[in-house]
């Protein structure tokens, strides 16, 4: 368990404050130089606690992400578009597994994350409180959600603790084809019938503001934020994330003679920063705090197979043995 | 010839498209994450060998390509077992099925290697490979289930009596029985049950759960004939909602 009090390997109290701004100073340094912060290594309890909450928010949304997708994967309209979409969820759910294994490395068990999503402590996603409600919802999260998802994981794999990146690195390899998978299906869509295009610019308009709500509000400059900064826990601010998404994908959906909702969105050429009409933050806090669309189906569903495999769980923490089985050659 | 050939072709292959569509079902909702993720794994590997056999139709016998195969079928046209179309249940009904349909998988492809009718026998050799993991996979979980708590090991139980009919429905002879026998491709559903039944006796016993009376049982047939239950056709309407907006188009 993680608290406000730091244990080292032996147990012991690590010291006084004076020990205590020494060993900051070193762990500073050590990032500072580009070095990873290992499980073992001495680290502030901010910076435990807050890459907690990160990597366990990231773990959650890997496995509540699986949700919207996954009920498509029963009507997906070809064998190939099928196997790709269940690969492509398997993949997800098994990002979730190597997070939750990142963050016990930091003290706090999956299964206590797991809980605290069920109980709402917990967050993930806002997006994933959004219905997918056609097939060409599966095509736009398939290509501008793991294309943000990549521009946030891409960024944060750079950053210091060592056991976050190394999982971030694989995580990034394979939604770089969950993206190819995304735009295939959307390109299928906007090159294909009227009734086809109508279906994916009806997604795109729906699926926008969650977008842009994607990243966060952005920053207020903080000692608190240039702290996370300077500890390479945060690694980009939340609007040049939400630029270099634009930046990168906007012109791509224009290219497709595709639309977007926002009739501000615009570069400037100089500059080269988007204008774009404000998010409704209002809305964004209003999902994040359970009052969106889909919270509530999701949490559901999460705690119906938390539920419904407890028996499972259980026999598999039973003492009886297992050897009626040979082992793999 | 070829009508027997086709015959099998189609049953393994809708088989394997049904259970794969049924296992695809878990994702999201496993016990653990763990099996979250085997049962995508089954998924895709059953419904890839579904295509592989639909694709053999097409090149082989000049049938429709493998999506209308698949995707534009009328109910009563599929010759899978009544085992595969069953709702997903509770985890361990799926498990159950799992275990009891992917050894007499195994089976089948192990006796298909010798198959005279060669595409097949290639495939065969193929998918080989990946059935002694499927089966790894359950007769893990069977044993560490069945004799696990007093729940999981009457939940297992209770799963095995109940999923046994249907099972036994998985070697429900064609009219083509004779002819496949005699040409050399394929030895037959009696055979393939015997085979079967030696394989998974064994690991019942040690998964500490009780064989059930199979010759008292009457086996769950109509499937390969085109005789469903009430479940196929809803899960067949949902598999084809999306291509049903326009069957004629690229998706």
């Amino acid at each position: 368990m993680y608290g406000s009090a730091y244990i080292d390997k032996d147990e012991k109290f690590v010291g006084t404050a004076e020990d205590e701004a020494q060993l900051l100073e070193v762990f500073e340094a050590r990032i500072a130089r580009g070095e990873k912060i290992e499980p073992d290594d001495w680290m502030p309890a901010d910076y435990r606690k807050q890459l907690i909450r990160m990597i366990e928010q990231h773990a959650h949304s890997e496995i509540m992400g699986a949700l919207p997708e996954g009920t498509w994967i029963t009507r997906a309209p070809t064998l190939r578009r099928k196997l790709a979409l269940i690969a492509k969820v398997q993949d997800e759910v098994g990002h979730g597994h190597l997070l939750y294994a990142a963050a016990e490395t930091l003290g706090k068990s999956r299964e206590t994350m797991i809980n605290d999503l069920i109980s709402g402590k917990s967050k993930y996603s806002n997006i994933f409180n959004y219905p997918a409600k056609t097939w060409a919802d599966i095509a736009v999260i398939g290509f501008l959600v793991d294309a943000g998802a990549i521009i946030n994981q891409l960024l944060n794999a750079k950053g210091s603790y060592g056991p976050y990146c190394r999982a971030l690195e694989r995580i990034c390899y394979e939604e770089s084809f969950h993206l190819k998978q995304g735009y295939d299906a959307f390109v299928a869509l906007a090159t294909g019938t009227p009734m086809q295009r109508e279906m994916l610019q009806d997604a795109l308009n729906r699926w926008w503001p969650p977008m842009m709500h994607f990243f966060g509000p952005s920053d207020k400059l903080s000692v608190h934020t240039e702290r996370l900064m300077r500890w390479k826990v945060k690694m980009a601010s939340n609007e040049e994330m939400r630029q270099e998404f634009i930046d990168q994908y906007v012109p791509k959906i224009w290219e497709l003679d595709m639309t977007l909702p926002d009739p501000n969105l615009k570069k400037n050429e100089e500059t080269g920063v988007w204008s774009y009409t404000e998010p409704d933050w209002d809305e964004f806090f209003k999902v994040i705090n359970g009052d969106g669309p889909c919270n509530a189906e999701r949490i559901a569903v999460r705690k119906y197979a938390e539920q419904h495999g407890r028996w499972v769980r259980e026999a598999l923490m039973s003492k009886a043995p297992a050897t009626a089985v040979t082992p793999f050659a | 010839m070829s009508a027997a050939i086709k015959n099998l072709l189609l049953k393994i292959a809708d088989d394997e498209l049904i259970i794969g569509h049924r296992n695809s079902e878990w994702t999201g909702l496993g016990p653990i994450l763990e099996e979250d993720i085997a049962f995508s794994s089954l998924a895709q590997d059953q419904i890839g060998h579904a295509l592989a056999n639909y694709t053999i139709l097409q090149k082989e016998f000049g049938e429709a390509e493998p999506d209308v195969v698949a995707y534009l079928r009328t109910e009563k046209e599929f010759l899978s077992c009544q085992l595969v179309e069953l709702p997903i249940g509770e985890y361990d009904f799926s498990l159950m099925r799992h275990f009891l349909f992917d050894h007499s998988e195994s089976c089948r492809y192990e006796l298909l290697l010798k198959s005279s009718f060669i595409p097949l026998a290639q495939l065969a050799k193929r998918i080989k490979g990946e059935m002694k993991y499927h089966t790894l996979h359950a007769d893990l979980w069977i044993t560490k289930l069945g004799a696990g708590t007093e729940e999981s090991h009457a939940r297992m139980q209770a799963a095995l009596n109940e999923a046994m009919p249907y099972a036994l429905g998985l070697f429900e002879t064609s009219d083509y029985e004779d002819e496949l026998i005699s040409t050399g491709v394929f030895v037959g559903e009696n055979a393939l049950k015997t085979m079967w039944l030696e394989r998974i006796a064994p690991i019942i016993e040690h998964a500490n759960l009780k064989m059930p009376d199979i010759a008292n049982i009457d086996p769950k047939f109509g499937g390969r004939h085109g005789y469903h239950t009430e479940y196929l056709q809803p899960l067949l309407s949902e598999m084809s909602e999306v291509l049903d907006l326009d069957p004629t188009t690229k998706w």
